[in-house]
């Protein structure tokens, strides 16, 4: 009997099938225009700066391209892979961190402008035997369905709540005098940097609503 | 992204100096449109200037009774002051209907209103744009599609908007930007003259000189009144304007009115405001006269109309 397509893709492990996805998206990129041309072995290298980085408590000294983003610090140089890559142009929200305390898009900022900035990633806020409240939440509402996204909802909810917590008005909210409160409408307005390709929007809703304690209101 | 070389920036007149001596030079503040467009390589600066360390974060009242606001304060932090929530609502209303929480965080005051336009062809570096490659014509005029694009104050060589409703309620607050130019001396631009109109020439947006270093902005002190920004969209949240509409309105019925999404500025006309009294009508036919529009982008018009008429609607119903 032929083996069932599907058979072969579960063959082989989610890592595995990551990686030869990216592959082919490199595969892609490369014929595109934006590929860029191999330097000649000659050419001096490209302008650099260290800078030193506080990423969950620990601090690291980095020499880096002025080019990288802080995204590609995170991930390339210090191997904090917890931070994803989703469009790299700050719509969808995957790679936000938060930067002295406050939710940013790590792929919109250049690594070089933030020496001595204290940051937090999502493996800085609990670990698998420690989870951050919200890390639970998400596991026992199911609010995720590839994972992709959640990094980047968990660090956004966490920054959402402190911008909350201080007073911070959204597009929605009635009263611009009137201290916000967590509804529904609130919730959706101030995560709506943060796209969910898996449309697991009302499971996160549940999840930061819990670890909110608000009692929702649609 | 193409190389380049990057210094922080030591004081104020170090940053104009050093940007006026390097062709192609840009600050950087939020980073958040610049750093975007480099990765597209629509912007290929040879040397960044960080000004994140120039102190000019601070929203501080004036003398006249105004506000003067930072070059470098952020979106959230301006929309959520309670001075600009109690006296400049119609302010905090466009900065919270703009971006998302993250985006927010990091713009900028002077980088907002120093923004790019979002018109998909002037992002497609396959297309013809004479903003981004000056004398390549204009894609979305040559038979693009142009449902986004202006209607106002627009030429033959581009149709692109401004994207900023920030920049439209302070428009109608008749804002001023303070600058330092690179050989020291400071000057004010009132926002109406900040944005320049396309004509032959779409890659000059603003009157700024090569290095000259937005310092603040000003507000003039409170008017009153009944503030209202309405933003009309595709989707609900995190998403440009088709049309938004920045309004204050005194009990009399007089008032001010700015749009965005409709034009390469903030487009405010003093005379139409007159008929603010008359209703939505009698303003949007001075308001939107001389209007240029394409099959795609008609419906702007009507919608900039109706959008009006809400908006008189809900300031009359809060007076």
């Amino acid at each position: 009997m032929l083996a069932h397509p599907f058979d072969t893709i579960l063959a082989i492990s989610r890592r595995e099938l990551l990686i030869a996805g990216s592959a082919c998206a490199a595969a892609a990129t490369a014929d595109a225009q934006s590929a860029p041309a191999p330097r000649p072995a000659d050419a001096p290298p490209p302008p650099a700066s260290t800078i030193t980085l506080q990423v969950n408590g620990q601090s690291h000294r980095l020499t880096l391209d002025n080019r990288t983003s802080l995204l590609d610090a995170l991930r390339e140089h210090l191997h904090l892979t917890g931070t994803k890559k989703g469009c790299d142009h700050g719509q969808c929200g995957a790679c936000t961190v938060l930067l002295d305390g406050r939710r940013v898009n790590s792929c919109l900022t250049l690594a070089v402008m933030h020496d001595g900035a204290q940051l937090t990633t999502i493996e800085g806020l609990g670990t698998p035997a420690r989870l951050h409240p919200l890390q639970a939440a998400f596991i026992a509402h199911d609010g995720y369905q590839c994972g992709y996204c959640t990094p980047g909802q968990i660090c956004s909810a966490v920054g959402m709540l402190n911008e909350l917590r201080q007073g911070i008005p959204s597009h929605v909210s009635t009263d611009l005098q009137a201290r916000p409160q967590l509804t529904n409408d609130e919730l959706r307005e101030r995560m709506s940097g943060n796209i969910c390709r898996c449309g697991a929007y009302s499971n996160i809703a549940e999840a930061i609503s819990e670890v909110a304690g608000a009692e929702v209101r649609s | 992204m193409k190389a380049f070389t990057f210094e922080k920036a030591a004081s104020p007149e170090a940053a104009a100096r050093a940007a006026a001596a390097q062709p192609g030079a840009r600050f950087i503040a939020g980073g958040t449109n610049l750093l975007d467009l480099m990765k597209l390589q629509i912007e290929t600066p040879p040397h960044l200037i960080d000004v994140n360390g120039l102190g000019f974060d601070r929203i501080e009242p004036t003398d006249a009774g105004g506000l003067r606001i930072g070059a470098l304060v952020r979106n959230t932090d301006l929309a959520a002051d309670a001075r600009v929530r109690r006296d400049y609502p119609v302010l905090s209303r466009a900065l919270l209907a703009g971006a998302s929480g993250q985006l927010r965080n990091r713009a900028t005051t002077a980088g907002n209103l120093l923004q790019r336009t979002r018109c998909p062809y002037f992002y497609d570096t396959n297309q013809a744009c004479n903003k981004r490659q000056p004398g390549s014509g204009c894609a979305a005029l040559d038979g693009g599609v142009t449902r986004q694009l202006g209607v106002l104050g627009t030429s033959s060589a581009c149709i692109a908007t401004h994207p900023s409703d920030m920049a439209v309620a302070m428009r109608v607050l008749d804002a001023s930007v303070e600058t330092l130019q690179p050989g020291g001396q400071a000057r004010r631009i009132p926002i109406a003259e900040l944005h320049r109109l396309p004509g032959d020439a779409p890659q000059r947006e603003t009157v700024l000189a090569p290095g000259e270093l937005i310092t603040a902005v000003t507000l003039p002190p409170p008017v009153g009144g009944v503030q209202v920004y309405r933003k009309v969209r595709d989707r609900s949240s995190y998403a440009f304007a088709l049309v938004s509409v920045a309004a204050i309105v005194q009990k009399d019925g007089s008032g001010r009115v700015a749009l965005g999404g409709v034009a390469p500025k903030p487009w405010r006309v003093e005379a139409a405001e007159a008929e603010l009294p008359w209703g939505a009508a009698a303003t949007a036919a001075k308001l939107l006269a001389g209007a240029t529009p394409t099959h795609d982008n008609e419906f702007k018009l009507t919608l900039a109309q109706r959008t009006l008429a809400a908006v008189l609607a809900q300031a009359k119903a809060a007076t």
